[in-house]
């Protein structure tokens, strides 16, 4: 092994931490030590995703993997402690904490908010966007602040400004945007898609002030008053800076390194300095006199030096500027020449007032693509975005129309189109991991090429290049059906098959399995084909189904009657104490805010049941793979901080879903205020109650993998809420894998939230009626499971442990007591292998 | 031994039934989509709850077979070998249909 020698880097951000990554993959014999100093106090985020921290306030959910390099023990990382001076004669850099030798040093500060010396800029009140702590920051005064009106001004209207915006209004702020162009992001949109820009966002209750500037700031009491260069006056409760972000060269400066023109440590292609032990890479560096403001040049910049600092040799080519906003609702994007400032380019438009649509692609005289502009809808962007430089594959005007039928598909593109510019990652890169590596779906070609692993708008392109590659991404169900549960539910549907054997006979093979018969059972439910136990139904259940009670390790049942939105009175109560006591139940409150009575005896059940039910409980569904509870927090009724009524929204909801099948168990909860006592935002939908509404979250999940569920719709009255969650349960019923929850599916939808969004809240498929008629539906056909049993002598006499000795209970099953309660006496296992 | 069971039809096509033996066995007794019955010891021998009778029907690659309602594991109706995990198997009993009556033919 050779020598080791000692890199440091200064600054861990996303282009850092690719660096040290990229070094600590290459250097397989351990030749650099590396030291890296950050002054942010945690380790590199994922700063592109920024704006999606207001989401759920989850900093983990930015994480990097791997970025703490935790039991990596040639990286030392030095949180907090930021490099003040290099001494590029001694080779060293000073931090607080020490001072430390290095054989190589990178710069890679990044870039610090621009903010223009508006008077009153640095009164409190006054923020950046850039970083966690600016976030928190941001939070925390929002919290501050009181209730009524509450407004706030973005200075800035670019990219970054209207993220800003997007993530001030999550906060419950009427966002204004003051941006001195004529029209909003100048640099990526030129003036037709501007317009419509302003308009889109208008829509979402951002006030968009162009052409103009933020004169002062004064300090109003508690609260902000901002004058605009046009005289509008604003009252805010906060400032958000935006305007442009300044290369980090400080540390450059101090020791004698040159700057760009415009600021930025100048290296050379190779993001070298003037001085060969020291580089540049990331927002800091400006290569050949140009800075990036984008991540994907900056990898590119950490993979070049990683290689070189291992004896390679490596540029960084002209980089790919191409932007899509990832503000909500909005699509925006521009790639290319957006402006068409090549010498004889033309530009081709094609707008849609109606449809809110507006798009160009600019071309030089051999119809070779330059770049384009998308506004309204970019559903085009990932494709022709990697066709920059080549040229286009069919007349642009039908390459932009709406299903023109002219569309470029995947097979269009050459090998050498860069599918995923934030990692680099070309078409033959993909095809060669799916046909080479046998990457076999879009996970696994995620984690052997890196596409998609950053901004993810090359997604639905690699699905695309999987099929073209001819795999079949199966999503059969079992061995009996070569479809997907959704495909099962279209065909149920359509042909209006009610049993499971039809089924199977045409549509499959054999006689099924413990995967598809519940499946099928779960569809034939949710479409309305009577009682779960009717005729040949029953023997599809899994066994909690069919006995509508939850099996438990030594094959006695759990009980658990339905206690909507958590409330219960003291007689109701008392019901649920007498039948525990009278059938020696062990009695547990479960963490849905209900009340579970274990160890009931297959013959007990219907005995159980008749008391509850005339005492008005319900079945609580427990057992189902449908919906579980809407847990509420007391809400505005008790709450001294409550601003609806929770429990009253949480039975309503409650009570219209119970019942409904699903290819998983859905779970609920309703909040009375921002405080979110009922966990929400843990929940497959999630409502919190705002000032003068609700608003509705989507795609939540406690369990095995936690996520927090997303905003869909904002403060909206209690109508418009029951409707966008009829639609949201209806499509997921409809479209769902097996066994899957709304958190994975809404992640697998081909455009995620927003294309959710499009659908149930735009109608843009047009299904929004059935969805309704389905949901209404369901609502008037439910009927108590458990009472269906009480009423049917026939399904009744299935309750027994043993057909040829009704009454009988199950001899092996047998209770001790643990503290004043009975428990399972643990099953002797039988000597199981032959 | 010869028991009586049951009815044939107290045990509908697709689902299976328990039975308690006189010897204090438990018998879990199946009408397969075929229209055959069969009979397997009730235990699972996986968890040690008598509860196979309560299992899903089906087939793997042809193979008659019932689910456990507990953790899964499938169970050759015809054999009681688990398909599962071959190592294992739970114990088979002849079960017959005679003027609609349901025995066990027992040794
Ligand atoms: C009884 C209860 C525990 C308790 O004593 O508090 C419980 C018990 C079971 N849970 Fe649970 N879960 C219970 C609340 C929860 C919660 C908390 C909640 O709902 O607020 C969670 C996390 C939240 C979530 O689901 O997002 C939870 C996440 C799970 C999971 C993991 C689901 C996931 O998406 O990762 C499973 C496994 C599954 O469903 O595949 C599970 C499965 C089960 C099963 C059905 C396991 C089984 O097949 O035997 C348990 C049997 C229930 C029974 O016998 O009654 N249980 N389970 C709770 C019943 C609530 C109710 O009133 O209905
Ligand atoms: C809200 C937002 C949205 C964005 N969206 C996109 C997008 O959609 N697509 C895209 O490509 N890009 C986007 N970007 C830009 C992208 O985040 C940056 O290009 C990228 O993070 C640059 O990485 P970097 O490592 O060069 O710099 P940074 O991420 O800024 O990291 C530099 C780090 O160095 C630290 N530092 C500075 N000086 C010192 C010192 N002397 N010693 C030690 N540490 C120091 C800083 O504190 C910082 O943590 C977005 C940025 C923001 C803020
Ligand atoms: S969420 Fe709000 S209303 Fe509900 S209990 Fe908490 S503070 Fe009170
Ligand atoms: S283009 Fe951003 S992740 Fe692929």
């Amino acid at each position: 092994m050779s020598e080791t020698r000692r890199l440091v880097v200064a600054g861990h951000g996303m282009v850092a931490h690719r660096l040290v990554e990229t070094v600590r993959k290459l250097d397989t014999d351990g030749q650099w030590r590396i030291t890296v100093f950050a002054e942010e106090s945690r380790p590199a985020y994922d700063r592109v995703a920024l704006t999606s921290y207001v989401d759920g306030w989850d900093a983990g959910a930015l994480a990097l993997p791997g970025a703490d390099y935790a039991g990596d023990p040639l990286v030392d990382l030095r949180l907090g402690d930021p490099v003040l001076a290099v001494d590029r004669e001694r080779r060293t850099v000073r931090s607080a904490s020490l001072e430390l030798g290095y054989d190589a040093l990178v710069l890679a500060t990044g870039s610090v908010p621009f903010v223009p010396p508006v008077p009153g800029r640095d009164l409190p009140g006054c923020f950046t966007y850039r970083t966690i702590d600016d976030l928190d920051a941001i939070r925390a005064a929002v919290e501050r602040s009181g209730r009524g009106r509450r407004a706030a001004l973005v200075v800035g209207g670019g990219l970054l400004g209207l993220e800003a915006a997007k993530a001030l209004r999550d906060l419950g702020l009427s966002p204004h945007v003051v941006e001195m162009a004529p029209r909003l992001m100048p640099l990526q949109v030129d003036d037709g898609g501007g317009g419509l820009l302003k308009d889109l966002i208008t829509e979402l209750d951002v006030t968009v002030h162009t052409a103009t500037t933020t004169e002062r700031i004064e300090a109003d009491g508690d609260r902000l008053l901002a004058t605009l260069g046009n005289g509008t006056e604003l009252d805010l409760d906060l400032v958000v800076f935006s305007a442009g972000i300044r290369p980090r060269d400080d540390l450059a400066r101090g020791c004698g390194l040159d700057v760009g023109p415009r600021g930025g440590v100048l290296v050379d292609s190779s993001c070298r300095t003037g001085d060969e032990a020291v580089y540049a890479i990331g927002e800091c560096a400006a290569v050949e006199g140009s800075v990036y403001g984008i991540v994907a040049p900056g990898y590119a910049m950490a993979e070049a030096v990683a290689a070189q600092l291992l004896g390679g040799q490596a540029a960084v080519q002209e980089p790919d500027t191409s932007t899509k906003l990832k503000l909500l609702g909005v699509d925006v994007a521009s790639f290319g020449d957006a402006h068409a400032r090549t010498e004889g380019a033309r530009e081709v438009v094609f707008a849609d007032a109606v449809a809110g649509s507006y798009q160009k692609l600019v071309v030089d005289a051999d119809l070779t693509l330059l770049g384009g502009v998308f506004v309204g809808d970019a559903s085009r962007y990932p494709l022709l975005r990697t066709l920059v430089g080549k040229p286009l594959p069919g007349d642009p005007a039908s390459l932009l129309a709406p299903s023109g039928g002219g569309g470029v598909g995947v097979d269009a593109l050459p090998p050498s189109a860069q599918v995923c510019s934030c990692n680099a990652v070309t078409k033959q890169d993909i095809t060669t991991a799916i046909l080479e590596k046998g990457c076999s779906d879009v996970a696994s070609v995620k984690a052997c090429t890196r596409a998609g692993t950053a901004c993810g708008s090359c997604v639905p392109m690699l699905g695309k290049l999987l099929d073209s590659c001819g795999v079949q991404q199966s999503s059969a169900v079992c061995e009996h059906f070569a479809f997907s549960r959704r495909e099962l539910f279209e065909i149920v549907q359509a042909t209006r098959i009610t049993t499971f054997g039809e089924l199977v006979s045409k549509h499959g093979t054999g006689s099924g399995c413990a995967i598809c018969k519940p499946a099928v059972a779960s569809i034939l439910a949710t479409l309305g084909n009577g009682h779960i136990l009717d005729g040949e139904q029953a023997g599809l259940q899994d066994t909690n189904d069919r006995f509508l009670a939850n099996i438990q390790r030594n094959g006695s049942y759990s009980v658990v009657p339905r206690i909507p939105g958590g409330e219960i009175t003291p007689a109701r109560l008392k019901v649920i104490a007498e039948v525990a006591e009278e059938f020696s139940l062990y009695t547990k409150i479960t963490g849905g805010q209900r009340i579970d009575l274990f160890g009931a005896t297959v013959d007990q059940l219907p005995l159980i049941w008749r008391r509850l039910v005339d005492a008005g409980f319900e079945s609580g569904h427990a057992y189902g793979k449908a919906l579980r509870t809407v847990k509420s927090c007391v809400g505005s009724t008790w709450c001294r901080y409550g601003v609806q009524d929770s429990v009253g929204m949480a039975i309503e909801l409650e009570l219209r879903y119970r019942g409904l099948r699903s290819p998983h168990k859905i779970k609920a909860a309703v909040s009375g205020c921002a405080r979110e006592c009922a966990e929400a935002r843990g929940k497959d939908f999630g409502v919190i109650a705002t000032e003068s509404g609700w608003n509705l979250y989507v795609g939540g999940n406690g369990g095995t993998t936690p996520r927090h569920a997303e905003l869909l719709v904002s403060d909206v009255d209690s109508e418009t809420l029951i409707r966008t969650i009829d639609r949201f349960l209806m499509f997921y019923v409809r479209t769902a894998d097996r066994l899957q929850r709304t958190a994975p599916w809404i992640e697998e939808l081909d455009g995620g939230l927003d294309h959710l969004r499009e659908v149930i809240v735009d109608d843009r498929l047009g299904i929004c009626e059935e969805l309704d008629a389905a949901m209404a539906k369901h609502v008037d056909g439910y009927a108590d499971e458990w009472r269906g049993v009480l009423e049917d002598p026939e399904k009744l006499a299935r309750f027994s442990s043993f057909v040829n000795a009704p009454g009988t209970p199950d001899p092996t099953i047998s209770f001790r007591t643990e503290r004043e309660q009975p428990v399972p006496v643990l099953l002797g296992v039988p000597e199981v292998r032959t | 031994m010869n028991v009586v069971l049951c009815a044939a039809e107290d045990v509908p096509v697709g689902t299976g039934v328990a039975a308690l033996l006189p010897t204090g066995e438990q018998v879990a007794v199946f009408h397969y989509a075929d229209g055959e019955f069969y009979g397997l010891a009730n235990t699972d021998p996986f968890s040690g709850a008598a509860v196979l009778s309560r299992g899903i029907l089906g087939d793997h690659a042809g193979t008659p077979v019932v689910a456990s309602p507990m953790h899964k594991q499938r169970f050759d109706l015809r054999t009681g070998e688990c398909v599962d995990d071959p190592a294992v198997r739970v114990r088979t009993h002849p079960v017959e249909v005679r003027g609609g009556t349901l025995y066990l033919a027992g040794p």
